[in-house]
């Protein structure tokens, strides 16, 4: 579980103090995914880098599992925009790096890498550099990576933005697949509509200047492929599309 | 090792084109002064075994410590200062005004108080790498996008682990380039250096050479001093390709 309460960031810019999150508190309940959607500049990432533990410097309480995030003692599971991937590290080692990180020995981790790579499609591409791979296959190591450590929470900075269409809806399948079998807690930024209605079950609508959390919405239709294209889907998305235009018409 | 064979062809096209000039400059002014190629290289064969061998293998010790010793030195402060600001707002001053001396300017202060003997000549190839090691290491360092270290930060990663996956690997192209930069004008004051003090070297071999007139050794000499560059120069580029393949 992600509990957030009163949480406000600060930062500098031109020696004059701007805030970007004001108050925010949002709870990700155990074993879910919130998806966090709002306009550009609504600090959702800054939220994200919070819960990650990469900023120190806040007001308010941030707990992970109950206790404060600490990603010496935790799992943390961050993939950022561009995945995070080591340019000068092999596809595998890559892969490992989370449970190398956190000096984890099972046995059985080269058959989990195996069996994951397998799932991901990305089996046989180990040995490459992620230079050399399509901006989806960077995409399927990130995911690789992240279930491999098997995260007490998973964070996830718009994760599928950079891909065309097509790929993105691919990933997306594979992202809930592979979650449905773990049911890791997961928070996830996006700025895509459907995106958020797909996988989120909660969504947490942001607003800008300054960040603050709007409305946290229950979503029913998450995790459904069918849903995707029944009525229900689309009236949801178009009530959220006007919200989220709404709160950018005020600021 | 695809394209080993291509490498090799061409610097044995680079040589052939330096022997081809040599010879022809030879032929033209017609001095005992420069000798035809063919001359040198049947005198080389001659000699190297037992005179230019002990002389070289002086010369890459020298090399080997003053280069050892400038990244054993140099590597923690490019460090300390490529990755800790305020290390970098001491130490900076610092290296930027000792970087511009002239380092052959303190041989003779290296020789007062190291002597005229091996370790003068260390320290001065010490001396003049190890400004290039800091400056590249810093720099380097520098470059990497705060956002390459997120993932680590947020697995909760020691210094040491952030140095093995990010800070060496990344710096490790800059820090390559700098000790072949660094590499050339170490040799060539090296060359200097071992024109006194000494009785082992390549500096020593070819100015005693041409001090006795004979020119053929002096050139012999020549030849393996430039070979020996080539050799440094390719252990540093073998030791890149093998490193920094993630790089293209």
């Amino acid at each position: 579980m992600i509990e957030v309460e009163h949480l406000s960031v600060g930062y500098d810019a031109d020696g004059k103090k701007q805030i970007a999150l004001h108050d925010v508190s949002l709870t990700v309940p155990q074993g879910t995914v919130c998806a966090v959607i709002g306009p550009s500049g609504c600090g959702k990432s800054t939220l994200m880098k919070v819960v990650a533990g990469l900023i120190k410097n806040y007001q308010g309480t941030v707990r992970i599992g109950g206790r404060p995030v600490n990603p010496q003692k935790m799992k943390i599971g961050f993939m950022p925009q561009n995945y995070g991937l080591l340019p000068w590290k092999t596809v595998g080692e890559n892969i490992c790096l989370g449970c190398r990180i956190k000096g984890e020995k099972a046995k059985d981790l080269a058959a989990r890498t195996k069996a994951l790579c397998a799932r991901l499609g990305i089996a046989g591409l180990e040995k490459r550099y992620p230079h050399e791979l399509s901006g989806g296959q960077q995409q399927r190591v990130g995911l690789a990576r992240a279930f491999l450590l098997r995260p007490d929470i998973l964070l996830m900075d718009e994760p599928f933005s950079a891909l065309d269409a097509i790929t993105r809806e691919e990933m997306q399948e594979v992202f809930l697949s592979l979650w449905q079998e773990n049911h890791i807690t997961t928070m996830l930024v996006t700025h895509y509509v459907e995106e958020a209605l797909y996988l989120g079950q909660r969504i947490a609508l942001m607003s800008a200047n300054p960040g603050f959390v709007q409305e946290i919405i229950e979503n029913p239709l998450a995790g459904n492929a069918a849903e995707r294209q029944q009525p229900e889907f689309f009236a949801m998305g178009q009530s959220l599309r006007e919200k989220i235009r709404e709160m950018g018409g005020r600021s | 090792m695809r394209n080993s064979k291509q490498v090799l062809r061409s610097y044995a096209l680079g040589a052939l084109f330096l022997l081809l000039l040599w010879w022809g400059v030879a032929l033209l002014v017609e001095l005992p002064i420069i000798p035809t190629p063919d001359k040198v290289l049947a005198k080389l064969g001659h000699v190297f075994v037992h005179a230019i061998a002990i002389h070289s293998a002086y010369s890459l010790w020298r090399i080997a410590a003053g280069l050892g010793l400038a990244v054993l030195i140099g590597y923690p402060l490019g460090l300390a200062m490529g990755y800790c600001k305020k290390a970098d707002r001491f130490l900076a001053p610092l290296v930027y005004l000792t970087y511009p001396i002239p380092k052959i300017a303190l041989l003779p202060i290296l020789m007062l108080l190291a002597g005229v003997g091996e370790w003068s000549k260390i320290l001065m190839i010490f001396l003049i790498i190890v400004f290039q090691v800091v400056i590249a290491l810093r720099d380097g360092i520098r470059a990497i996008p705060e956002e390459t270290y997120y993932p680590l930060y947020s697995l909760g990663a020691s210094f040491w682990q952030l140095f093995r996956h990010v800070i060496f690997p990344a710096s490790l192209p800059k820090f390559l380039t700098a000790i072949r930069v660094a590499m050339a004008t170490a040799i060539s004051v090296l060359f200097f250096t071992e024109t006194f003090g000494t009785q082992y070297g390549m500096g020593y071999y070819i100015m005693d050479a041409w001090l006795r007139v004979n020119y053929l050794e002096m050139y012999a000499g020549i030849v393996v001093l430039s070979l020996l560059g080539l050799l440094l120069f390719g252990i540093l580029d073998l030791l890149e390709y093998m490193t920094c393949r993630w790089q293209k």
